[in-house]
């Protein structure tokens, strides 16, 4: 009752340092870009008067599409990455204790060497001569089958949203180091161990006794991994998207070092216009659409989703009167 | 051996070194509530693992209704269990816990409805049919975990120690509703745990078992009265043990003398002849202490022993006794059936007499 820690102005004295930290560190450099945005530049690189004349020069004809390009390859990255690391999760979790922090320790291992290195090692083994290059002309070869097969609407479709190109592979030009496919492949590898961890502590927690419930009741292995285990991992799958795609959107030393011409992001540009062109306004501007670009429609998801919760609320209340009318009925 | 309804073939399951259950045969009858009982790490559980399709015995077959379902996997057998932690999908409502079997079996919607609301109302969940498992009481789980076991009306049910995690007067009131909800649906019951109270009051019959074996396989009150081995007579409930060797017969009944006490008079269901050592096993309600000897005219066919109180636990419905005779420790429990207020005490230290009638005691084999 007396405990000084519980009155409120304890309360904020004690939570003061982590809003001191997030303010100077997140809120005020956040405030800082989107104030460089409303001005505009000088020769020398440094920022100039108020003027809205960044924004009147963001309209590049090649923005709209790097932005698209951006949230698609990072979308990918994040739909692989979770792909890989829900199996992977789980088995680690299945292990026993002592194999279980052995494997966790080698998925942590790479972090020992530093990512700059690690995919410049990437770019020997996407060499022209090297294995994985075959492989990649199988790849090709192999979408390149499936791609004819499918209805015209749909390769229009596909190749509307860039997803997939029109033509046929010519192995002299289809090289695997400066596509977008080295950029996907290598951003799946540098940020699978985000996307394993979160879901591997949600799994961790996981009482498998669950799956043999399922299985008991008539489920198969996999319905029972589905139905029960996915879900109960939920948590784990929304924190794991979202170390995945974050860190994807703003990637530029990967697109940088494997996309050569053919894969520029956002963060490339973000990098040239503030870096080659010294320009921090343009830069910042690039920033915030960016930022726009992905959390406008991540509010608008949010919206749905919460308007459908209330829908789902609703239903399972009128459910419930259902029953219970039932027996009202059965006793009269 | 086949036609009858759920039968165990000389089943046997090892774990590394250990023989958990070891060439053990049994069949249990249709609509039967049958308990597996026995103290922890006796096989029970690895028993009714096997039926459920969890482990696959190393040797020996299962057969249910007449087909052999050793080798079928948990999903391919209509062999539901009831867990120990309930293990109710904590992601789905209770209404789709219960819902869960049948939507994977494809029945048609309103069948459905109407089977889940009907169990629902069944075990009087109807108005929490749209909570998560989280909110819920144990005894709540316990009653959806049971739901959600018999819904599509299983073969057999399994119930694994389904009472553990409950404290004790919700696991008296459950007793009760298990036993109702049992004679309800007509399903076959298979229910395993450690605790006695709950295997004699609900099973129509009841295998002890021990060290992976059957020890015994008979109703409530013959396990009790007339246990098979000295292991089912000191597992279930209270007794006395008195161990010695046959010195004479006499018609239906036989003497036994052992070390440090007077001859005993016991009847010989067994036969056993001059020679043979035995344990005779007395339940303490058969012995009867008092202040007086017995009648003489009882006295000359019954045991008497001189004794000594040394202990005493009032427990209102019944007094325990402890007391020394020539060496031995014997229990007696003295049921209060007249006002005890009017009686002469018992108190400590009291010269006593504790005798029995030569039908009460039962022989068991003396070695385990």
């Amino acid at each position: 009752m007396n405990n000084p820690l519980r009155s409120k102005k304890a309360e904020w004295f004690l939570t003061s340092p982590s809003f001191l930290w997030l303010a100077v560190f997140f809120v005020i450099p956040a405030i800082i870009v989107l104030a460089f945005t409303f001005h505009g530049h000088d020769a020398s690189g440094g920022v100039g008067d108020w003027s809205f004349s960044t924004w009147r020069e963001l309209v590049d004809p090649d923005y709209p599409a790097i932005v698209w390009n951006t949230i698609r390859i990072s979308f990918e990255v994040t739909l692989w990455s979770i792909i890989l690391a829900i199996p992977c999760a789980y088995a680690i979790a299945r292990m026993n204790p002592r194999w279980r922090a052995i494997v966790a320790g080698s998925i942590m291992l790479p972090f020992w060497t530093s990512f700059v290195v690690r995919v410049f090692a990437w770019k020997t083994m996407l060499h022209p001569d090297g294995w994985l290059q075959a492989c990649y002309i199988v790849f090709l070869r192999f979408r390149e089958w499936l791609f004819d097969w499918l209805p015209g609407f749909f390769q229009q479709f596909l190749v509307w949203t860039g997803l997939a190109t029109a033509g046929h592979v010519d192995p002299a030009t289809s090289t695997i180091l400066d596509s977008e496919t080295a950029v996907v492949l290598v951003s799946v590898y540098s940020f699978l161990p985000f996307a394993i961890m979160p879901i591997y502590t949600a799994a961790e927690k996981f009482d498998f006794s669950l799956l043999e419930a399922a299985r008991d009741l008539g489920a198969k292995n996999f319905y029972a991994f589905r139905k029960i285990f996915m879900p109960g991992v939920k948590q784990g799958i929304i924190s794991a998207v979202l170390m995945v795609f974050i860190p994807a959107i703003g990637s530029y030393v990967i697109p940088q070092m494997l996309g050569g011409t053919n894969c520029v992001l956002i963060g490339n540009k973000i990098f040239m216009r503030a870096i080659q062109n010294r320009n921090i306004p343009h830069a910042s501007a690039l920033a915030v659409l960016m930022a726009v670009s992905v959390l406008v429609p991540l509010g608008l998801a949010m919206w749905w989703k919460h308007r459908q919760d209330a829908r789902d609320k609703k239903r399972l209340e009128a459910q419930t009167a259902r029953l219970m009318t039932n027996d009202g009925g059965a006793e009269s | 051996m086949a036609n009858e309804f759920l039968v165990f073939d000389h089943v046997t399951k090892r774990f590394g070194a250990l023989t958990a259950v070891n060439d053990v045969s049994f069949s249990i009858n249709k609509g039967e509530f049958f308990s597996l009982l026995g103290p922890s790490g006796c096989g029970k559980t690895t028993l009714l693992r096997m039926l459920g399709g969890f482990e696959r015995p190393d040797s020996g077959r299962i057969y249910l209704e007449g087909k052999d379902i050793t080798d079928l996997a948990p999903n391919q057998r209509r062999v539901h269990t009831v867990f120990q932690n309930y293990a109710l999908f904590p992601t789905m409502t209770i209404w789709d816990n219960i819902a869960f079997s049948l939507k994977l079996a494809k029945k048609p919607k309103a069948e459905i409805e109407e089977a889940v609301d009907n169990i629902l109302e069944m075990i009087r969940m109807s108005d929490h049919a749209w909570k998560y498992p989280n909110q819920l009481s144990g005894g709540q789980k316990q009653r959806v975990a049971i739901a959600r076991a018999l819904v599509d009306r299983p073969q057999v049910l399994l119930l694994d120690e389904p009472l553990a995690a409950l404290d004790l007067k919700l696991r008296q009131h459950m007793l009760l509703e298990l036993d109702t909800i049992h004679d309800q649906v007509g399903i076959t019951f298979l229910y395993v745990t450690h605790d006695q109270g709950e295997a004699m009051s609900l099973s129509d019959r009841i295998a002890v078992i021990n060290k992976g074996k059957v020890e015994q396989l008979a109703g409530p009150a013959q396990i009790y009265e007339a246990p098979a081995t000295r292991f089912v007579a000191s597992f279930i409930g209270d007794t006395n043990f008195f161990h010695g060797e046959i010195v004479s017969v006499d018609g239906d009944y036989c003497y036994i003398q052992g070390e440090g006490f007077p001859q005993i008079k016991a009847y010989n269901d067994k036969k056993l002849s001059v020679g043979q050592e035995i344990d005779l096993s007395v339940r303490p309600e058969k012995i009867r202490v008092t202040l007086t000897p017995p009648p003489p005219e009882k006295g000359a066919s019954i045991n008497v022993f001189p004794s000594k109180v040394k202990d005493i636990v009032y427990q209102g419905v019944y007094t325990k006794f402890w007391v020394t005779s020539s060496g031995l420790q014997i229990q007696s429990l003295k049921p209060h059936s007249r006002f005890l207020l009017d009686q002469e005490p018992i108190t400590w230290n009291d010269e006593v007499f504790v005798w029995w009638h030569p039908d009460d005691g039962y022989m068991v084999t003396a070695v385990d």
